[in-house]
């Protein structure tokens, strides 16, 4: 089959999405779509998934047009997506998944499970993807949850897969199994559209690399000519510093020690086990690690949206375990937390009204119980044009604003004051290539002013290039402690799926 | 806490949904519908054929509504005195969904600010400069009182206020009229549960007491008082620390709670804020439009204000139009039953259907044709996992 893509164009009002744009796919291949956030990537695989109408243009199968009005159109001509965010019901089992609006049914329209089972048996064995179809989905690592989508799709007969980011979510080991599905998809005759913001990924896997940039596709290249830094101009439009430009770091006093703290979630597990630490003022300390291995409440603990359980924390040898939020942002304390839209940012509230959030409070906005609304404006003014904001003016709803603009907005709030200790979750998650440029070189500068950072990011090169000193999470534990100068990713990788590089074949 | 944070959402998106066009869109479709409604149940002309007198008494019903709420003196006073409860249980209702929270209790905050501003008003006996501000005060206190106790049970057991606040109305309507049986409040020789009347001096002054020979002209000071709540309310939101707390918190309390806010203070404070507004309504009906109280004397208002905070997106103007507007068919519905045979009962639909309209924009945009932009470009599908 091929698939065809003829000058899309779909527009949004003040906004044009996708810009005439052309692809083709064949099967058998893989056509990687690469590009910022914003631009224009997720629109146009909404177009060919049928659940948006593009306003011109055509999608043609085979040459000849079809005419998408939903997903389930999409579907019948062979089209199978699988999102970043999985779509299944984690109390099912992979078999009850699979078959979710396509059951076999028995006599009389009774589920039949057995069918369901084997079903999934069949094509699990015959792409190796090795699944248990009696598994519950939740007890599953996400890496396996995605070849439960994948055999989703295949059941319903896609011709072409598309994945939508389908490694951010991945261990870099899953992330090597998944290549291999891939190429088992292609082997088989299936073509596969692979979204990503990862250079390095794209030129790994893809026969074909698209970029688009501002809803347009700005070229087409070929993985095995093209190098990172063409690709991510393209991207950007501009030359872009791809490796983090950092001086040796110089560490001084203790800022903050952690010492035995636990944490317990609402439903009663552990999910931060008895862990000490310390980060010292001018160095950047990382913490890799899988998500959901206990980061997030790591960091709710040390900035106090979480009570510990047990332990102590201290910053500048004073004991903080039992202090405010506010307390602790006073005292000095950053925190650039990891969803941006949960957490970081109320979306309704104006650019300006979210740069003062966490200090709307402080006599320079607010005199009593009055907001100096004015003096909040001109701070953000400054903000906005300091930290390269674009936003056509303060008073628009910060929702508005594309993925790495909202995260400026946060870093420009919670590193604009004089500082102790700077937390940052994954400061550049689906953010673009320009942005995080401009985020990590913003982070090593408060590095280098003497504060002390700590930085947790799923994005394992990520933490690799900032970090000074790189402590991996495993189970709520940190399991390591490493140099990230002299570490390979993939001994880090192995720490950071509960082996040890020691034990392994490779080591 | 899942259900809690899914109705601070919930209302977060009702207080944001649907444009100014919207609002009128819906109350012309609702017209529409009255209209048909009207010509459906005029059961003689429709038997008899007769198409034509039926569209008359349409236009005849919605034209005794104009005149009614607006065609004089007396209908826009009349429509004043109607909208003026409306406007401050309208402002109760609307400032704690800007905190996400939902206020189903306007009526039993009213029933209380009410009570409290008629000891008040009955006890003291002037002067009036002294003893009116001092029976409202007392309304705003009373009603302030009775909506934190929602408030401090969210915020100390995490009971949705949904639930509390609907059981609160009931416990003060039984209070109510438990309290209008005792000595204290009790007109005396009367056995039905009936209060003692409100004194000269405590009475608010008529709006147009200026114009001499004319007692039709009910509307009072209440309205006054209400159209400084309607300003307090926006200076709140807009101008002070608190206000910026509330709008954040119904946006988005994680935010909020990342933020340093205080998410339980704010949520007694934000029903604490309603109950006054409310309490205040409660203390304009006594002290303004009966002079006493009756069991009954809250009537369907703190319901009937649910409807105007959506209608008016819960801004402050916005609720005050909407509240204008609901007062304007209540009294004009008063009109339209004298003058035809249409009941005041298709007020109620009116209204009704103006809420339903106003519930399901997405019914309104497809009956008018607007297109309407995607909240956002990206995904669509938000699944659980990652």
């Amino acid at each position: 089959m091929q698939l065809e893509l003829r000058g899309i164009t779909k527009r949004f009002p003040g906004v044009v999405a996708n810009d005439n744009v052309n692809l083709t796919l064949n099967t058998g291949e893989v056509l990687s779509l690469i590009g910022e956030n914003g631009a224009g990537k997720s629109t146009l695989m909404n177009v060919l998934y049928g659940m948006y109408k593009a306003d011109e243009g055509q999608i043609l199968v085979d040459d000849s047009p079809v005419v998408f009005t939903s997903p389930a159109d999409a579907i019948d001509a062979g089209i199978g997506m699988v999102h970043q965010h999985f779509m299944l019901v984690p109390v099912f089992t992979v078999a009850e998944n699979v078959v979710l609006g396509v059951e076999p049914t028995g006599r009389l329209g009774s589920l039949d499970i057995d069918k369901a089972r084997e079903m999934v048996r069949e094509v699990s064995d015959r792409y190796n993807l090795n699944l248990d179809p009696d598994a519950i989905v939740e007890d599953l690592p996400v890496g396996v949850q995605q070849r439960v989508e994948i055999v989703k799709v295949l059941l319903r007969d896609a011709k072409v897969v598309v994945f939508d980011e389908p490694t951010a979510v991945l261990t870099p080991k899953e992330i090597i199994e998944f290549f291999e599905i891939v190429k088992t998809l292609i082997a088989a005759g299936r073509g596969v559209v692979f979204i990503t913001h990862k250079l390095k990924e794209a030129l790994n896997i893809a026969d074909r690399i698209a970029v688009l940039r501002r809803g347009q596709v700005v070229g087409e290249v070929d993985p095995k000519l093209a190098t990172e830094s063409q690709i991510a101009e393209m991207m950007v439009g501009r030359p872009v510093q791809l490796v983090v430009d950092k001086k040796p770091h110089a560490p001084g006093d203790v800022v903050l020690e952690v010492k035995n703290m636990s944490v317990v979630d609402a439903e009663g597990r552990t999910m931060v086990d008895s862990v000490s630490f310390s980060v010292r003022a001018g160095e950047v300390v990382g913490i890799a690690g899988v998500q959901g291995n206990g980061q997030t409440e790591l960091v709710e603990a040390l900035t106090g949206l979480r009570h510990s359980t047990r332990g102590q924390i201290l910053l500048d040898r004073k004991d903080i375990t039992s202090a405010t939020p506010r307390e602790r942002h006073s005292s000095g304390i950053a925190h650039i937390p990891e969803d941006r839209q949960r957490q970081g940012l109320v979306g309704g509230l104006s650019v300006a009204e979210n740069l003062v959030l966490t200090r709307y409070h402080d006599d320079e906005f607010s005199h009593g119980v009055v907001m100096d609304w004015p003096a909040a404006h001109k701070a953000a003014e400054i903000l906005i044009s300091e930290y390269d904001i674009r936003t056509p003016s303060a008073d628009i709803a910060v929702s508005t604003l594309s993925g790495g603009n909202q995260q400026k907005v946060i870093v420009a709030r919670e590193l604009s004051r004089t500082l102790r200790l700077s937390i940052a979750s994954q400061p550049t998650r689906g953010v673009d290539v320009g942005s995080i440029e401009y985020i990590h070189s913003r982070i090593i500068k408060e590095r280098d002013a003497g504060t002390a950072v700590l930085i947790v990011s799923t994005e394992l090169e990520e933490v690799m290039s900032l970090s000074d000193r790189l402590l991996v999470m495993f189970r709520g534990k940190i399991v390591a402690e490493l140099d990230p100068k002299v570490t390979s990713a993939m001994d880090i990788g192995l720490y950071m799926a509960g082996s040890r590089p020691s034990a392994s074949v490779n080591a | 806490m899942n259900i809690v944070g899914k109705s601070r959402n919930l209302a977060a998106r009702i207080a944001r949904t649907s444009s100014f066009r919207l609002t009128i869109l819906a109350v012309l479709s609702a017209m529409v519908v009255g209209a048909f409604i009207i010509i459906l149940s005029d059961v003689d002309k429709l038997k008899s054929g007769d198409i034509v007198g039926a569209i008359q008494t349409v236009g005849s019903a919605y034209w005794a509504l104009v005149i009614g709420s607006v065609g004089s003196l007396r209908a826009i006073s009349a429509t004043i005195n109607s909208a003026t409860p409306l406007i401050l249980c309208g402002v109760s209702v609307a400032i704690a969904f800007k905190a996400g929270l939902f206020n189903i209790g306007a009526t039993g905050q009213m029933l209380a600010g009410g009570m409290t501003s008629l000891w008040v008003g009955f006890s003291m006996n002037g002067p009036g400069i002294i003893q009116v501000p001092l029976a409202i005060l007392a309304g705003a206190i009373g009603g302030a009182v009775f909506g934190a106790i929602p408030g401090i049970l969210k915020a100390r057991t995490g009971a949705h206020e949904v639930i509390t606040t609907i059981m609160l109305n009931n416990m003060a309507a039984f209070m109510v009229l438990w309290l209008l049986k005792t000595n204290l409040f009790q007109r005396a020789e009367r056995t039905d549960p009936i209060s003692k009347v409100v004194t000269a001096s405590g009475h608010l002054p008529r709006l147009f007491g200026f114009i001499s020979d004319r007692p039709d002209l009910i509307a009072h000071a209440g309205f006054v008082v209400a159209i400084l709540a309607v300003i307090i309310y926006w200076w709140f939101l807009q101008r002070t620390t608190a206000g910026f707390e509330f709008r954040s918190l119904g946006l988005n309390a994680d935010a909020s709670q990342y933020a340093g806010m205080h998410i339980k203070r704010l949520t007694v404070m934000a029903m604490m804020f309603a109950g006054a507004f409310a309490g205040l309504a409660g203390a304009a009906e006594v002290l303004g439009t009966y002079g006493y109280a009756s069991q009954n004397f809250a009537g369907n208002i703190g319901f009937d204000a649910i409807a105007i905070a959506l209608l008016g997106r819960s801004t402050p103007l916005g609720t005050l139009f909407a509240a204008l507007l609901f007062g304007a068919l209540q009294a004009g519905g008063r009109q339209m039953q004298a003058n035809t045979d249409v009941p005041i009962d298709l007020i109620v639909v009116l209204r009704a259907l103006i809420v339903m309209f106003i519930a399901a924009p997405l019914l309104i945009k497809a009956i008018w044709r607007i297109k309407v932009a995607p909240s956002s470009t990206g995904q669509t599908f938000r699944g659980w996992g990652s």
